[in-house]
């Protein structure tokens, strides 16, 4: 497990390594992991630009509450960029070895926790429990 | 492209699924993207005008052009027939900017 993870991020600061094995995939494929991998640095970007809103312009809300939902943001926005190498890394290795893509469950997870701070936000504006 | 007198030009082989050109404008969509936040944290810089302010605001511009600089080298090489997978430089560039990114939106917090 902690051998998988540090190989994992290994290949995070290294990815030139996974040229090392296998053969090239049709160049389409590999392009399309590229558009994949920027499209969830923009779900990252996306993230950054909520948690600076979020602070500079929810003034309504309480300090403390202002700055939570900022740093759980700011922190996704770390999260995703990171799963953005992480896959990429683990899609181009699948493909230049003829596995399988390789399954996640990133996306399950980020789906459930935006619709969970939907909901949350959705019930501290109906009751007014973040006022000044 | 017949020979009638003009001048040839030669293209490189079109992809019809224009894969180039669409991993092409995500490069750009993205440098627009960082864009917006870079603006955010110019406002904040703008409107606090504390020194820590400006000079994170700058730091996120500086990570911008950094972003900027591997996708004019990324664009350059997808301009190029069959062009290769991303390679390293593009990948560790464009997480070292993200992440820059982040910790000038966390100083600002």
């Amino acid at each position: 497990m902690i051998a998988r993870i540090t190989a994992a991020v290994r290949l995070w600061f290294a990815p030139e390594r996974i040229r090392e094995e296998g053969t090239t995939p049709d160049y389409r494929f590999s392009l399309a992991n590229e558009r994949t991998f920027l499209a969830w640095i923009r779900t990252a970007l996306a993230l950054v630009a909520g948690g600076i809103a979020v602070d500079q312009f929810l003034t309504g809300l309480r300090w403390a509450a202002r700055t939570t939902v900022a740093i759980v943001l700011l922190a996704g926005a770390v999260a995703c960029a990171f799963r953005a190498v992480h896959q990429w890394v683990r899609v181009e290795r699948a493909m230049r070895r003829g596995e399988d893509l390789p399954a996640s469950r990133f996306p399950a997870v980020l789906a459930t926790a935006t619709a969970g701070a939907a909901v949350l936000v959705i019930a501290v504006v109906v009751l007014g429990w973040a006022g000044r | 492209m017949s020979g009638n007198g003009r001048t040839r030009v030669t293209f490189p082989p079109r992809d019809p699924g224009a894969q180039p050109e669409r991993t092409w404008f995500a490069w750009r969509r993205t440098t627009l993207s960082f864009v917006v936040v870079v603006a955010l944290a110019a406002r904040v810089a703008l409107v606090e005008r504390s020194a820590l302010a400006v000079v994170a605001a700058a730091c996120g511009a500086l990570a911008w052009l950094a972003m900027l600089r591997v996708t004019q080298r990324r664009i350059r090489a997808l301009s190029r027939a069959q062009p290769e997978a991303m390679g390293a430089a593009e990948v560790r560039g464009t997480l070292l900017s993200v992440l820059a990114l982040i910790v000038v939106g966390v100083i600002l917090l």
